[in-house]
């Protein structure tokens, strides 16, 4: 009688070659191409190094790439863990404010067309070339993502689902307990999916404009004295930061909202 | 004499669309006997919602009053217990925990009433469901979960707003027999919204007709079929007079 199927160890297997296995084969493909043309065409270094390269510069490079992940992982992480913080309550206020819905919101989600990029050198005027301003950067561009998701959330609750409730006299925060918050939480996990690459993205922006510190300001350092394997290898730790972080969002998600994913089946 | 345990006193409700004024129903009265079961039918946009609603405290009538256990309602009541033709089940809770919410709201002992909503699962022929979560239920399961839903807390009303009318039509004949079923061991009076007559008739003891535009009461047929009743009396001559007698003062003698 239940629809549910159980799944089967076979399916299992199935789902996760499908899920993991072929990405991985398809870019094992596209690396070793990658280093076959490299060595096939004699393609310079400074122009495209090959992964072997990049992977040697790593290696030699290794505690000065270390420091620097590090210096860009704790900017961005910072103003991601700001934007979270101030995000919430601002989500809360707009979903129950009809005046700021009408005043604010409109801002915000105007706001959130605005390339923030653009708007990189005035912060670091404003906030100086230290740490502060990277951070401030990161929170900015997350902080919108952030809100206007978790918003988004709030308001469009059905309305059927607040009767039930309603309809039992239920308090303002039962209604936002029990209705409201869990109904908006993948809203705002795809907020936090969003801001976490994001903020990635605003850290090395920052570092670009002005810094003496982090991976972009390794990569702004190393390209123009053609040391391009350098860039390369400081490319690929912040791939592997901004892997990682939306790795253990969506792990958490997968916790906390178990039921969005399922549904969406 | 038993006493009227819903009355609608002429009631109106006006509400405001996009841009203009909609006059829902208009100077509405009917009553309803405690432990009585009543159907309304009407076409779509007679405002047979609109009146549920109102009686649930969801909305206020423009004009008129309304008398619940003999008080005026001025907002939702404890007693009352509503479905909807959708079942808005929260997808974040199971089956269980769905019918449950009415008692975390009120403030009620969840671990007491468990061993009630269990019962109810057993009577609705949802036993061994108690914990999935409302995607991995049929339409019709979800729809026996709201209907418990509505019931767990003990209100002596229930208001039913086509609960049925998204089913398939053998899933409804089914849940019909379930409400019935639901209707005898229970006891509460219920007030049953729908489209379908030949589901009205079955149901009801008594049967109130609207007409549309604006939603107003234009014919009340007594019921006085034996209980509890059966699928086979759906083509019994009595049934079928009713169900003819209320076409007829709906205007549905289709002619081709």
């Amino acid at each position: 009688m239940s629809r549910t199927k159980e799944i089967t160890r076979e399916e299992k297997i199935k789902a996760l070659v499908s899920g993991y296995l072929m990405p991985i084969i398809t870019l094992t493909i596209l690396v070793v191409f990658w280093e076959i043309s490299c060595k096939f065409f004699n393609i310079p270094v400074w122009l495209l190094p090959s992964p072997s390269a990049i992977i040697a510069r790593l290696v030699e490079f290794w505690p000065l790439l270390l420091y620097h992940t590090y210096v860009t992982f704790y900017e961005s992480i910072l103003g991601f863990l700001v934007a979270v913080i101030f995000a919430i309550p601002t989500s809360i206020a707009i979903a129950y404010s009809r005046m700021l819905q009408n005043t604010i919101y409109p801002i915000l989600l105007v706001f959130q067309t605005v390339p923030k990029v653009a708007i990189a050198p005035v912060i670091v005027m404003w906030f100086g070339l230290g740490l502060e301003s990277k951070i401030a950067i990161a929170f900015l561009v997350s902080f919108f993502v952030i809100v206007v998701n978790l918003t988004t959330g709030f308001l469009t609750v059905p309305p059927e689902l607040i009767d039930i409730v309603r309809l039992l006299n239920a308090k303002k925060t039962q209604i936002f307990l029990k209705i409201r918050l869990p109904y908006a939480m993948p809203f705002f996990f795809s907020g936090l999916k969003s801001a976490i690459t994001l903020s990635i993205v605003g850290a090395v922006i920052g570092e670009f404009v002005a810094s003496s510190e982090g991976l972009g300001y390794i990569i702004l350092a190393a390209a123009p004295q053609l040391d391009t394997d350098i860039a390369f290898a400081a490319i690929l730790m912040l791939s592997i930061i901004g892997l990682a972080l939306f790795a253990t969002i969506h792990f958490l998600e997968k916790i906390f909202v178990p039921w969005a994913f399922r549904e969406a089946r | 004499m038993i006493k009227d345990i819903i009355v609608v006193d002429n009631v109106t409700v006006e509400y405001y669309s996009r841009k203009s004024k909609v006059l829902a129903v208009k100077d509405v009265s009917f009553t309803v006997k405690d432990k009585e079961f009543v159907s309304i039918v009407g076409p779509s946009g007679c405002g047979k919602s609109t009146i549920l609603r109102a009686i649930s405290g969801l909305i206020l009538p423009t004009k008129g009053e309304i008398y619940v256990h003999g008080k005026l309602v001025k907002g939702p009541q404890q007693g009352v217990g509503m479905a909807f033709q959708n079942p808005n089940l929260l997808p974040w809770r199971t089956a269980l925990k769905n019918v449950l919410l009415p008692i975390e709201i009120l403030g009620g002992n969840v671990r007491e009433y468990e061993k009630r909503a269990i019962e109810l699962f057993e009577t609705v022929g949802l036993k061994g469901f108690e914990n999935k979560y409302p995607w991995e239920l049929s339409g019709g399961m979800q729809q026996r979960v709201s209907l418990i839903r509505a019931l767990i807390h003990n209100p002596e009303i229930l208001l039913l707003d086509e609960p049925f009318g998204a089913l398939d039509a053998l899933t409804r004949e089914e849940l019909n027999l379930v409400l019935q079923k639901l209707w005898i061991t229970e006891k509460k009076t219920v007030l049953f919204v729908t489209h379908d007559i030949s589901e009205a008739v079955f149901l009801a003891d008594r049967v109130i007709v609207f007409k549309a535009r604006p939603g107003k009461v234009i014919h009340e047929e007594i019921i006085d079929l034996p209980r509890p009743r059966t699928l086979d009396m759906k083509t019994s001559k009595e049934f079928l007079e009713h169900v003819k007698s209320i076409r007829k003062h709906l205007g549905l003698s289709y002619k081709i």
